[in-house]
């Protein structure tokens, strides 16, 4: 019954951020990165390299982030900060998050707006358009490993990401109702799998 | 010049902020249909390069709203009929009114949100939420991944733009090799036209 234990219980990181500084500047960090999305730079900087966060705690904190209204990767930043330093901590990573790459992109339009039309610029964009999907399928199939060790089992795991991924590829499904109809069940199915490992414990 | 009524505008960014599930880019058709067709405060190609300009941009998405309403601020000043520097400040007082009204509800919500989980993390319910929604939230990742290398379908170099996505998904997922190099070699392939 050990196995059964350990299941669900997550695995914890080992480091943390230093101070509020080393938030801000962190997050600074990784916005720069993100062109056409910060998420897939969060889990490579968050999870591989620094390994504030384990793949778990990432999924973990990323389904609260991805459900609640608001830009994702703000939400997720202000979680992790609040985690380390509080509410000072929450606001030093979304200023992080936020500061320099609108100082950037308000001083690009203030002064190349013109630039934009140019041919080979509009080709530099679409270049980095396609690196950035792949970076973001890349962080998809990492986080996968997290899914391993979920309470709920790997074939109800592969079921509802079949399921996700088919909605919104296959489907072109609205988010509102892909969390609706598939997280509920998934959810609820989990609930029913905890309690029974806790009844065997 | 355009008359802008800076309350109204608030209570638009604050009103939708909170409707604004799976990221702040999911509310900009209803922001369209405001500030465009019914106030007429931006014309439809400013709305549409304020989109496209922060996409190119490094950052999260959200920033195109500070673009609109950097936008916004010199509407209703007029661009031309002041200095330079009066133009750029009304520029960042729209910003930062729509900044701040899409941000503090949401955020508010999310940090209430966040630690009441944190706090009954123990909790069953807690528990079968956060991992019960992981399989979901890992193949929502994954299929926004999907759609993104799918999107500039209608050029006929389609594929190759296919093939830039699959190498770099294949090569962000087995090595360890900093993203800079991988974002830096697409522009390049992008500005030559390769892909």
């Amino acid at each position: 019954m050990g196995d059964f234990a350990a299941k669900g219980q997550v695995i914890m990181a080992t480091k943390r951020p230093s101070s509020c500084r080393d938030l801000y500047w962190s997050f600074s960090v990784l916005a720069l990165q993100g062109f056409g999305g910060v998420l897939a730079v969060v889990q490579r900087e968050l999870v591989d390299k620094k390994q504030w966060l384990t793949r778990e705690e990432f999924v973990e904190e990323w389904a609260v982030a991805q459900i609640l209204p608001g830009p994702n990767v703000v939400n997720l930043a202000l979680t992790i900060g609040d985690r380390y330093f509080g509410v000072r901590g929450a606001l030093s990573a979304m200023a992080g998050m936020l500061s320099i790459p609108i100082v950037i992109v308000l001083t690009l339009v203030a002064l190349f707006s013109s630039l934009a039309d140019m041919q080979q610029v509009q080709g530099a964009l679409r270049g980095m358009g396609a690196v950035s999907a792949g970076l973001i399928t890349a962080s998809g199939f990492k986080l996968m490993g997290a899914l391993r060790h979920n309470p709920m089992g790997l074939t109800a795991c592969v079921l509802f990401f079949a399921l996700t991924f088919g909605a919104i590829v296959i489907g072109q499904i609205a988010l509102e109702w892909v969390l609706l109809v598939l997280g509920l069940p998934a959810i609820g199915w989990t609930f029913v799998c905890l309690r029974a490992a806790g009844r065997q414990k | 010049m355009i008359q802008i009524d800076w309350w109204q505008l608030l209570a638009h960014f604050v009103s939708l902020s909170l409707l604004a599930i799976g990221g702040a880019i999911s509310t900009a058709p209803e922001m369209y249909r405001y500030l465009v067709d019914q106030q007429r405060w931006l014309s439809h190609a400013q709305f549409t390069s304020s989109f496209a300009i922060a996409q190119a941009a490094p950052g999260p998405n959200v920033i195109f709203i500070a673009l609109l309403g950097w936008q916004l601020g010199i509407n209703s000043i007029g661009a031309g009929a002041a200095h330079d520097w009066v133009w750029a400040l009304w520029g960042l007082w729209g910003a930062l009114v729509a900044m701040l009204g899409t941000l503090i509800p949401s955020t508010t919500l999310t940090f209430m949100t966040a630690r009441w989980c944190h706090k009954n993390r123990e909790l069953l319910a807690v528990r079968a939420f956060k991992a019960g929604m992981a399989p979901i939230v890992v193949a929502l990742i994954t299929s926004a991944g999907w759609l993104l290398a799918s999107t500039p379908g209608e050029n006929t170099q389609a594929w190759r733009l296919w093939l830039v996505s699959a190498v770099a998904t294949l090569v962000v997922w087995r090595t360890r090799i900093h993203i800079l190099w991988l974002l830096g070699a697409g522009a390049i392939l992008g500005w030559f036209g390769w892909v």
